[in-house]
């Protein structure tokens, strides 16, 4: 493989990791504080596709629609778990699977009534248009290149205020141990529902700055769902390392997949998961249970 | 999942014994829409063995019933019906010997990793006969003739004429109803129902808890392969959408939505899910979201499903509860 060629393909899985990372990491804290399996955490990255399609179209600009669109995507997250989720953290996972699968029909059909069945399309922000060139044939787009600064200035920040803020720890302590965090004092009710909006807004951000990537188009959070649930499940559930380095993982093998082995790059993904899980049925970074 | 409320079953006899009369006054669309539902009751049996008989969630049951109506295809000859005598016995252990190599790794987790799993290794084959022109592509294969049902040289049964079909769908169903109720009552399905309830047990009293459910996700794909066969007997196409994770959250509705206290819920929950279904899209386009709402309602009002709603509507509850009242 000629070096310039496989430089684009490990960047393109570079920045295809982060991004999934982005979504994986709401839906394993989700999980892992909650202990709620969200079917619907694809539906936000969904939304926030369709947002930045809707507010790219009326202003012209990626950067007003993320900034009208992600205190929306907060607010969604927000009012969905203060009116359903919140009833699932005692019920079985039965339960929650068929809630959440609800929730996913009537985003899917909403979703069709207003914007209609045709895939949409989402300009790149003017700055970021171009490619930088590499060899006579081979060029860079440069938005690719911003979405992964984008991407991992988001996760550096996320890395922080999970290891380093007292907020973060309360957010790791709920993850082992959610009944004795309750008894130390700490309203895990609040920070539930602060988990799982920011889960939900972070996964609509993503869909928004993922939009000019590819198009917006209707089912595209159920590829995207499948996908983080891969991720999640070889990270070991509830593990944010593991989910990065899980979302890494696939993001290479997704696009290595498609030069490798075309006619079975989608299996490719689902390849890994189930070596990983041979090797460790926990995930890399799951705790034995 | 063993106690069937004694108003329930006499009402599900009474519903079977009409459901035979169907063919004699209803037209072609209720004849068929009827058919369908059935194989999918079988479907959702299938999976009500694994859900509550062994607490296995699967969340990817429709790659058994994918492969039961692609094997079809695959057994049938280009230019005549398969002889369904060896035809549906080959499909159901193609598809328990698939189960085994499935199951051997997915049975190995449990909880939400089962979960997981199963709907990887659905979307595995989903993206698998997607994306291969050998295995039809996105378009699917078409089942040229229809099984035939024949001995010595003599053919029994039509399959081609819809209440012959009607009728085999009715018998498959209520053999499956029965063979599972048969089953249970087996030693082998005493075991499961104490792995279910308490997995240490079992494992302390000597039991291979592994084996166990291993076995139970071979027969619970060979059944769902059975549901997948009759399918494609009935609409002689199949396409890669039978083996989609929407397909297996829409059995697993049907199961859970029947409540898993009573062994007849996911036929109910068949029967109720696909009835409700026909009646938003004649009422309205966007049917889905009426279709959500219910589900979620169903869930946050009713936790034990359609089947508990049934026994609470037995004469002594009804008293007790007025009483209580």
């Amino acid at each position: 493989m000629d070096p310039v060629f496989f430089l684009i393909q490990v960047l393109n899985g570079v920045q295809y990791g982060l991004l999934l990372f982005l979504i994986a990491s709401g839906l394993t804290l989700v999980f892992g504080i909650l202990q709620v399996i969200n079917l619907a955490h694809g539906s936000f990255y969904m939304v926030g596709a369709y947002l930045a399609f809707w507010f790219t179209a009326r202003s012209g600009s990626l950067w007003i629609a993320i900034l009208g669109g992600l205190p929306l995507a907060l607010a969604l997250g927000f009012v969905i778990e203060r009116l359903m989720i919140r009833f699932l953290y005692r019920r079985d996972h039965l339960t929650q699977v068929l809630l959440t699968y609800g929730l996913i029909l009537i985003f899917n059909e909403a979703q069709r009534i207003i914007f209609g069945s045709d895939p949409h399309s989402v300009t790149v922000p003017q700055i970021f248009e171009g490619s930088i060139r590499l060899t006579d044939t081979l060029s860079y787009p440069i938005y690719r290149l911003a979405v992964s600064g984008v991407c991992l200035i988001l996760v550096m920040a996320m890395i922080f205020v999970i290891q380093k803020t007292r907020l973060g720890m309360y957010v790791r302590a709920g993850s082992v141990n959610r009944e004795m965090v309750q008894l130390l004092g700490v309203d895990v009710g609040q920070l539930s529902t602060l988990v799982f909006a920011t889960g939900a807004g972070l996964a609509a951000l993503a869909g928004m700055v993922a939009a000019p990537l590819s198009s917006v188009y209707p089912g595209i959070g159920e590829h995207i769902l499948i996908i983080c649930f891969v991720i999640v499940v070889i990270g070991g559930i509830g593990s944010i390392k593991g989910a990065f380095i899980a979302a890494l993982l696939v993001g290479l093998a997704d696009t290595f997949g498609k030069v490798v082995v075309p006619e079975f790059a989608s299996m490719s993904v689902y390849a890994v998961m189930a070596a990983i899980l041979l090797w460790r049925p926990q995930g890399l970074f799951g705790r034995a249970g | 999942m063993s106690r069937t409320p004694r108003i329930l079953a006499w009402t599900a006899l009474a519903a079977v014994i009409l459901l035979a009369f169907l063919p004699q006054f209803a037209d072609r669309y209720y004849i068929q829409l009827f058919t369908r539902i059935m194989s999918s009751a079988i479907f959702a049996m299938s999976l009500g063995l694994l859900v509550s008989g062994a607490g296995l969630v699967s969340l990817g049951h429709a790659m058994f019933f994918g492969l039961g109506a692609y094997l079809l295809v695959f057994f049938s000859p280009g230019d005549e019906g398969a002889a369904i005598w060896w035809a549906l016995p080959a499909t159901m252990a193609a598809a328990a010997i698939a189960a085994l190599i499935i199951g051997a790794l997915a049975v190995r987790t449990s909880g939400i990793y089962f979960i997981m799993l199963t709907l990887a290794f659905g979307e595995m084959l989903f993206y698998l006969f997607h994306d291969s022109k050998l295995l039809g592509g996105s378009d699917g294969l078409y089942v040229n003739f229809r099984p035939t049902v024949a001995a010595f040289g003599r053919d029994l049964l039509s399959l081609d004429d819809r209440p012959t079909l009607f009728y085999v769908a009715l018998v498959l169903m209520v053999a499956t109803y029965l063979g599972i109720g048969m089953l249970l009552k087996a030693p082998f399905g005493r075991a499961i129902l104490g792995i279910r309830v308490n997995e240490q047990r079992m494992k302390a009293l000597g039991y291979n808890v592994y084996a166990y459910k291993l076995v139970v996700f071979a027969i619970a794909g060979a059944l769902a392969a059975l549901a997948g066969f009759l399918y494609a007997t009935q609409y002689r196409s199949v396409n890669p959408v039978l083996f989609s994770w929407r397909e297996s959250g829409l059995v697993l509705m049907m199961v859970i939505l029947g409540g898993l206290r009573s062994r007849l819920g996911p036929a109910i929950g068949a029967f109720a899910l696909v009835l409700v279904q026909e009646a938003l899209q004649a009422v309205t386009d966007d049917w889905l979201i009426a279709f959500g709402v219910f589900v979620i309602v169903v869930v946050l009002l009713l936790p034990n499903g359609l089947a508990e709603l049934a026994g609470k509507l037995t004469p002594d509850r009804l008293a007790k509860a007025a009483n209580d009242g």
